[in-house]
């Protein structure tokens, strides 16, 4: 094996990374691949609470590379998919735990016991997204469709194409179909206008992320949910499949095509 | 306001977005480019006449590609 690692950034805050990496890491496994997720926010930790790990965690990132427990001690196994570990923050130190080239070492380790190693970044363009980025074959910048998303992201893609770390791909998280639809939320057409990279998938608002936050069991384990469904879409789409995108993200139907008409598109 | 004459806000934050990006990009504030437009005046008119109010300097982007394009009108020489 030879993994392939993936880091989720977005610049601000709140916009959905911890999200989006528990659910994407979840999806990935359910399709039978081996992953290992990695928090790394040091010091404010959350992809445990989110994928129901909290009450597992012995050792932890900073643990690994001070030397105090060997890898295979901090990778929490799934509850629920034998496939998916995490590796947790620490929740007692800062950022300047980790230095790049120690995140670099790390996924080299893990580079060979499994498919895919999922990081998510920290808020912000500092040390704590320097360490996210450092090790990183592909990068996900996750954002809303908002003004001050929109713009955090662009300078995210910045830095990264700055970095030479290649040019990002999109995911537009909470996206209402029905704000769209009024004109009163900027599209996914929109957002990568603005943006100009590459869209790997559109995922819907929908409680039911709320909800399963509130379980620890992330959305894409709710077949019914349409931003589990986007999130699996968007799993398959990391693994080299082309999955075509969900109609809300066409903006097609009557209105679509009517707005075509009248040019209001 | 009337809903057909009202301006929904996803036009605005495109728009507004747009402007902020490309300046976010360049590093240049509107004040730099008002004085970088100022002195490329300057100098250009030690050359040839130019009207200094119909010059119009702009950031223009495609895709993550920035650029500046300068529309300068020349003032009609009448020659003897």
């Amino acid at each position: 094996m030879t993994a392939q690692v993936i880091t989720v950034t977005s610049g601000k805050g709140g916009v959905g990374k911890t999200t989006a990496v528990a659910n994407l890491a979840t999806a990935i496994a359910m399709d039978g691949k081996k992953v290992v997720c990695i928090d790394g926010d040091i010091g404010l930790r959350n992809l445990d609470v989110i994928l129901g790990l909290e009450n597992r965690i012995v050792y932890d990132i900073v643990d690994v590379i001070e030397g105090r427990c060997k890898l295979k001690q901090a990778m929490i196994r799934d509850k629920h998919y034998p496939d998916l570990y995490l590796i947790p923050a620490a929740q007692t130190r800062d950022k300047n735990a980790v230095s790049p080239s120690d995140m670099i070492r790390l996924c080299n380790d893990l580079r060979g016991e499994v498919d895919f190693v999922v990081i998510d970044s920290p808020a912000g363009i500092e040390r704590g997204f320097r360490n996210a980025i450092a090790a990183a074959d592909r990068v996900l910048v996750v954002t809303n469709p908002e003004v001050s998303a929109v713009r955090d992201a662009d300078r995210v893609v910045g830095i990264l194409e700055a970095e030479e770390k290649g040019s990002p791909s999109l995911i537009l998280n909470r996206l209402n179909p029905i704000l769209v639809r009024n004109n009163d939320m900027l599209s996914a057409e929109d957002v990568l206008d603005l943006l100009g990279i590459h869209l790997i998938g559109v995922v819907p608002e929908d409680e039911n992320v709320i909800i399963g936050s509130n379980r620890g069991a992330p959305v894409v384990t709710d077949v019914k949910s349409r931003a589990g469904q986007a999130f699996r879409n968007i799993a398959k789409r990391i693994q080299g499949q082309d999955v075509p995108f969900m109609e809300l993200e066409q903006q097609g139907g009557l209105w679509g095509a009517i707005q075509r008409l009248t040019g209001r598109k | 306001m009337g809903f057909f004459s009202r301006k929904r806000s996803a036009t605005s934050a495109k728009e507004r977005l747009q402007l902020v990006l490309v300046h976010d990009r360049t590093d240049l504030t509107p004040a730099q480019l008002e004085s970088l437009k100022n002195d490329l005046i300057k100098a250009i008119s030690n050359y040839i006449d130019i009207d200094p109010d119909a010059v119009r300097i702009e950031l223009e982007r495609e895709g993550r590609e920035q650029r500046l394009v300068a529309d300068i009108p020349l003032r009609a020489v009448t020659r003897q």
